[in-house]
């Protein structure tokens, strides 16, 4: 009892003193990722396309999606500034309220893929042996299965089934971060592996402390630099699996808008060839939310990684 | 070595026999099949036709007569076409092959040389601009790249086909038919090139990166060998050496058709089965490509350890 005191008194300091330091390893990242001029622009222009598709609406007059019959398949305009489609809809506006499901499919999966993944490769680097074998042989039978066909054929089941459109896009999240959260598995688990041999980990043995806080509290919080970059860029593949789904009209369907059913327009011939408008201005969105993406996610490996040499 | 080879080989038996469960039953559970999906038959016609194809069985039993089915290169009857699933993939496959060959030589011969030029001038702007160009490559969805080509190339300019593999209605024959596929095949390997070339890229100029710091290279320069020498000659090869496993992994991409860009280009390939099979629920046709990439890939991942043994020494004693 006196020697589990004596350690904590010991620790506290240590803790206080390490926090009055004016730089964490936070702090420091951060200042890295500031002065990466490309990961900077790729945050910035995130934040304006969130503000865009949240914010954007309410100053739009087209946002109850009305029918005007007189109005459709417009090129770009004074009044609509990027064309109206067939049925009369202003596609500025529907751009952004694609974007609002687009962009919640995307990091809704990659969070349900980055809690399921973390948690399952942090017990199977933890506790070893059969509980590892399984959890990891599972995560390689799904990572060795194609995911393009595999997401297809689960799209037309969700179509042969009926689903409502407004359930759909639940579904489609489950569906990405099924086949989401096997290779993050692995990265966590490899990580445990290593942080297991840590001595830190050795004094958590000696304190008595329970399984579950050792995990949660002193594991994974450690793997959490490695679990931002790879979060942050399997946003960026969601949203592509997303926009590939709903293109073939088997991810998230109409009337529900998102930028992958938007570009369907293009695979009417007419529409196509000479309506550009219809089906540009989405795939324009997502190349450059994804390359954006992609831009912070390699800015933030750069900050968080300490072994990098510049 | 032996020994090594070994255990990776039994290592995938229960990994294919996950797949295959995995892939049997997401199809089995699907509602509806072929003989549901034609509405004309009578009740009569469709129990007859179910406990020809089998369908009336126990699923547990129809996973195993399944198997074994497959484990000796039977992979069913397509529903649609009315051929073996094995005959109709023969029919389509090399197309798809043509496509995958010319992308891959590109793709490689595209990535090494940026890579590598790359590296050696780090922090040029000739490298700021690769290291950008490598992430847009990676952030363009398939099918917008391809229709982006299309219209501009196809549609606006008229100098290339907008898609099949020839004209319709084309009597080519001998160099003429070669010279037309080829024109067809422009632009979906430009698409895929583009699609597979950045994080290649990127994989070199990384490799070449972590190669050119090392001392043995340091120690080729103080000993006075040309630059020239020093970089393609002693890092260039140890910088390659890692790759080959990669060209292990490429394997299943050769056969597999690329879904997205064969729909988009109308281009006869296996890709361009998998969703005509998809469209009408063929599922011995589904079922079988599915289980054939998911080999592939399996033979592909073992090749890869293979060749790392053979490159590494070291991984094989673990």
């Amino acid at each position: 009892m006196s020697a589990n005191a004596g350690t904590v008194s010991e620790k506290n300091p240590g803790v206080r003193a390490k926090s009055a330091k004016p730089a964490s390893p936070w702090a420091h990242a951060f200042r890295r990722l500031r002065k990466n001029r490309l990961a900077v622009t790729g945050l910035v222009f995130l934040i304006l396309m969130g503000l865009f598709c949240t914010v954007g609406p309410l100053f739009s007059p087209y946002v109850d999606e009305r029918v005007t019959g007189a109005n459709f398949n417009r090129p770009p305009s004074a009044q609509n500034w990027l064309g109206t489609d067939n049925l009369g809809r202003d596609i500025l506006t529907r751009l952004m309220l694609a974007g609002r499901i687009s962009l919640t499919v995307g990091i809704a999966s990659m969070l349900l893929s980055v809690l399921i993944g973390s948690v399952l490769g942090a017990v199977a680097g933890y506790y070893r042996g059969i509980v590892d074998q399984v959890i990891m042989r599972f995560a390689d039978v799904l990572m060795t299965i194609p995911s393009l066909p595999l997401l297809i054929i689960m799209g037309a089941v969700l179509s042969d089934l009926k689903v409502p459109s407004d359930y759909r896009i639940y579904i489609v999240m489950l569906m990405l971060s099924i086949l989401g959260w096997p290779g993050l598995a692995r990265l966590v688990r490899s990580q445990i592996l290593t942080l297991s041999q840590r001595e830190f980990m050795q004094a958590t043995e000696v304190l008595g402390l329970r399984d579950r806080r050792k995990i949660f509290v002193h594991l994974l919080p450690n793997t959490l630099p490695l679990l931002i970059v790879v979060a942050t860029l399997s946003v960026a593949g969601a949203i592509l699996s997303e926009s590939v789904l709903s293109y073939l009209g088997l991810g998230v369907t109409p009337p529900t808008p998102s930028w992958g059913n938007m570009m369907d327009s293009a695979n009417s011939l007419i529409d196509f060839q000479k309506r550009p408008w219809l089906w540009m201005p989405p795939g324009v969105a997502i190349f450059a939310t994804v390359i954006a993406i992609n831009l912070l996610g390699e800015g933030l490996r750069d900050a968080l990684d300490p072994k990098m040499k510049k | 070595m032996a020994i090594y080879v070994l255990r990776r080989v039994l290592n995938m038996i229960p990994i294919l026999i996950g797949v295959s469960v995995i892939i049997f039953f997401v199809f089995a559970m699907t509602p509806g099949d072929f003989v549901d999906s034609n509405q004309k038959l009578t009740p009569e016609r469709q129990a007859e036709l179910r406990a020809l194809y089998g369908l009336d069985k126990p699923v547990l039993e129809r996973y195993f007569i399944w198997m074994g089915n497959v484990l000796q290169g039977d992979f069913g009857y397509s529903m649609q076409h009315q051929i073996p699933v094995t005959s109709l993939l023969n029919q389509y496959l090399w197309n798809s092959f043509m496509i995958a060959v010319a992308t891959l030589f590109l793709t490689w011969t595209i990535a090494l040389f940026i890579g590598v030029f790359s590296a050696v001038r780090q922090h040029s702007w000739f490298d700021a601009l690769v290291t950008l160009g490598v992430f847009a490559t990676m952030s363009f969805p398939s099918f917008f790249l391809g229709l982006l080509l299309i219209k501009f190339f196809a549609v606006d300019l008229h100098w290339l086909p907008v898609g099949g593999m020839i004209s319709t209605g084309s009597q080519t024959t001998g160099w003429a038919y070669v010279w037309e596929v080829a024109k067809h095949m422009i632009l979906p390997v430009i698409v895929l090139t583009v699609l597979g070339v950045g994080s290649l890229t990127r994989y070199f100029r990384t490799n070449m990166l972590d190669v050119i710091r090392q001392d043995f290279v340091r120690t080729a320069r103080a000993k006075g060998l040309k630059e020239k020498v020093v970089v393609y000659k002693h890092a260039l090869r140890n910088a390659l050496l890692p790759a080959i496993t990669l060209l292990a992994f490429e394997l299943p991409g050769l056969f597999a058709g690329a879904i997205i860009t064969e729909k988009i280009f109308n281009w006869p390939g296996v890709g361009q089965i998998h969703m005509q099979a998809l469209e009408i629920r063929d599922y011995p046709v589904l079922m079988g490509l599915t289980m054939l990439l998911s080999m592939l890939t399996i033979v592909g991942n073992l090749l890869a350890d293979i060749m790392y043994g053979v490159a590494d020494p070291r991984v094989r004693i673990k």
